[in-house]
């Protein structure tokens, strides 16, 4: 394995190239994009960004620890989920909803009968608790999930379908609890945030902002993961599995750390995309955006910080590009995509990067003199 | 909940749903047959499974419709035909998708999940682009309608124990074909250890390809059999994709006797439940249970142990 021993020029964490990489791409996102698309278009890229830090999550669990999940959807929903509860509750106020039934509630627990606040929602009144929750709901669910397989190795393809079960699991049982989760429709009508109303296109603007700088921080975190010695844990156990362990280290709570990480990643995607879009559904949760989550990973490049952001962009644009112009068309360009990454340029975008790009541009661009091979795509 | 009902009520509610489970386990049997075969010997996950097992459902459906049109009074047994010609169609694109794609990733397993994926999202699409996204269903011949009453309150389907009758013969051809047969020794010596069964000779690249092809060909015969019970449309293979795969792993991957154990723990929990739950309720219960059992037991309920 190729990780790159630290060099002379690293300081702090991040290596020269890391840190140009990193400038780029958030100047890409604060003043190009900003200046070059109208609000409409930057909406839509805010909402791609959202989707980012799942890739970020799946590159560290599935990049680098060699985990793939398939069920990012549950945590990406989950998150969203409890930002959307609390938006609701704030958007369901006595005044609001003084013609239903019992006022105060949701509109669609009045439809379904219920006639008072269930407990699930009661947290949710609370903007701290509400934050808190986004980030530990899903990391827990992660942790009970990861301890129960990972203490007893199930690892690799086993893993993959039962996470894919949990996506169906949760898809399902968000639609038939339509009393308590909204159902098919989800938790829809969001207005304010704290009395500021998310709907407006200043709003919008500004949430982008905040996405963009989460994202940031949520990468400049990513990075410092990689490049300490748990990231080389991370590595050296989706190689040789048993040779980590067999040195002494705990190689199941290593895994189960990495897998709640990422879930609590997707789950602050989720909550910036239910603030910028203004709702959330079980369409987000289930099987085929969980799948889809994965394959902009893997466009962009399993090892690859940065790759997996250009790689959401790039899918997401595609799709967004193709469904307006050609929607027949899109599902041949998806699979297409899922049979290429795989069988011709495993590494993505950020592999055919290093490979052919990279060199030609000097050291700084991560293209070194040596030229330090793509590191193989472990099974 | 079961105090509302009295005890004979209970037991033909049992009987009907016991029923009802059966021919969602002969469903499920079929289609975790060819998966296992695939999963469990060659450790290859296609996800495209469902949209080999759709292929055939089209193939029936134009078998009938041919049937009806030139040769209406053969119609009683064009069943047979099109199962043939689905198991055909089904095999050849699934031997044609192992030799484009499946070879170059045998060493990558979880890779095999991407691509099939993808290719099952493309099969859709060519489905939907040339079949039309309506659902189609075919007639049945006049001697698979009604039903046969067993007792004064119970009755069950003929086409329903038709798809049984067949369930029980593939299986029994499936369990000869690979215990019984030199080719499945050759099969199954592969996936004990490839490189000693290429040292005595066996071309395991060619039985890598008729057992995928093998697997692909009996969903199809899968989606034949689920013609007879359910209408067909592009995106009626992914229903039950991740269904099959808990049956599957469930059952012990390399298991068939586990497979056909799990399948009918699964369904005839599923079927059981919706009696008295809601229907997405009785999923989410059964599907909870096998994880939870999953993770208690990663396993699955019957182990072969093959040496690595």
């Amino acid at each position: 394995m190729t990780t790159s021993a630290p060099t002379s020029g690293r300081t702090f964490f991040l290596r020269p190239q890391d840190m140009i990489g990193i400038a780029i791409l958030a100047i890409l996102l604060v003043v190009v994009l900003p200046l070059t698309l109208d609000n409409f278009r930057l909406q839509f890229v805010g909402k791609y960004l959202t989707y980012a830090f799942v890739a970020l999550g799946l590159v560290l669990c599935w990049g680098y620890a060699g985990i793939l999940s398939l069920g990012q959807g549950v945590f990406f929903g989950l998150g969203g989920y409890c930002m959307a509860m609390f938006l609701k509750l704030e958007a369901s106020s006595v005044e609001n909803t003084k013609i239903q039934t019992t006022p105060g509630i949701p509109d669609f627990m009045d439809w379904n009968q219920i006639t008072e606040l269930p407990l699930m929602w009661q947290p949710f009144n609370n903007l701290g608790l509400t934050i808190v929750a986004v980030i530990l709901v899903p990391a827990l669910f992660a942790f009970i999930v990861g301890f129960a397989m990972f203490k007893r190795r199930v690892g690799g393809v086993y893993f993959a379908i039962i996470t894919q079960a949990l996506a169906a699991i949760l898809t399902i049982l968000i639609v038939g609890q339509q009393g308590y989760t909204g159902g098919i429709n989800g938790i829809t009508d969001l207005r304010t945030l704290h009395g500021w109303d998310i709907r407006t296109d200043a709003a919008k603007t500004i949430l982008y902002f905040v996405c963009v700088g989460l994202l940031i921080a949520c990468i400049l975190l990513a990075y410092y993961v990689k490049s300490s010695k748990l990231g080389r844990i991370l590595v050296a156990m989706r190689d040789k599995e048993d040779r980590v362990r067999f040195s002494g280290y705990d190689v199941a709570s290593f895994k189960v750390f990495v897998f709640c990480l990422a879930a609590s990643l997707s789950a602050i995607g989720g909550a910036m995309f239910t603030l910028q879009v203004g709702f959330m559904s079980p369409s987000f949760v289930g099987i085929v955006p969980s799948i889809e989550m994965v394959i902009y990973t893997a466009v962009g490049g399993r090892l690859s910080i940065l790759g997996a952001i250009y790689g959401t962009l790039l899918v997401n644009w595609a799709k967004t590009s193709f469904s307006e112009s050609f929607p027949e068309l899109w599902l041949f360009g998806l699979g297409g995509l899922f049979i290429a990454v795989v069988l011709i340029f495993p590494n993505g975008l950020a592999g055919l990067w290093q490979t052919y790009v990279a060199p030609r541009l000097g050291p700084l661009f991560g293209g070194s003199a040596k030229r330090a091979a793509a590191p193989a795509v472990a099974e | 909940m079961f105090s509302d009902y009295s005890l004979a009520e209970l037991s033909s509610i049992f009987m009907m749903q016991g029923f009802a489970g059966l021919i969602l386990f002969s469903v499920f049997v079929l289609m975790a047959l060819g998966l296992a075969i695939i999963f469990g010997q060659m450790g290859v996950i296609n996800m495209a499974h469902g949209e080999f097992m759709i292929l055939g459902a089209y193939v029936t459906y134009f078998t009938s419709q041919f049937f009806l049109n030139y040769l209406p009074s053969l119609f009683g047994i064009y069943f047979f035909v099109a199962m043939i010609l689905a198991f055909l169609a089904a095999g050849a694109l699934g031997m044609a998708t192992e030799w484009l794609m499946i070879r170059h990733l045998y060493k990558r397993p979880l890779d095999t999940l991407l691509a099939t994926w993808g290719l099952s999202l493309i099969l859709q699409q060519v489905y939907r682009s040339v079949f039309g996204p309506r659902e189609v269903g075919v007639e049945l011949p006049s001697w698979m309608m009604g039903s046969l009453p067993v007792t004064e309150v119970v009755e069950v389907q003929i086409n329903g124990l038709f798809v049984m009758g067949l369930t029980i013969a593939i299986t029994v051809a499936v369990a000869l074909l690979m215990y019984k047969s030199s080719w499945g020794k050759q099969v199954r010596a592969v996936v004990q250890n490839r490189v000693m069964a290429g040292a005595v000779g066996i071309n395991t690249e060619k039985v890598d390809r008729y057992t995928f092809g093998l697997g692909c060909g009996i969903a199809g015969v899968a989606g034949s059999a689920f013609t007879m019970i359910g209408s067909t449309g592009p995106t009626s293979g992914q229903l039950y994709i991740v269904d099959t795969f808990l049956v599957v792993v469930f059952g012990g991957a390399q298991s068939l006797l586990g497979t056909i154990a799990s399948a009918f723990t699964i369904s005839q929990a599923q079927s059981t439940m919706e009696f008295f739950l809601s229907g997405s309720m009785a999923k989410v219960l059964t599907l909870l249970g096998v994880v939870v059992i999953l993770m208690l037991r990663p396993q699955g309920l019957f182990v072969i142990k093959v040496r690595r």
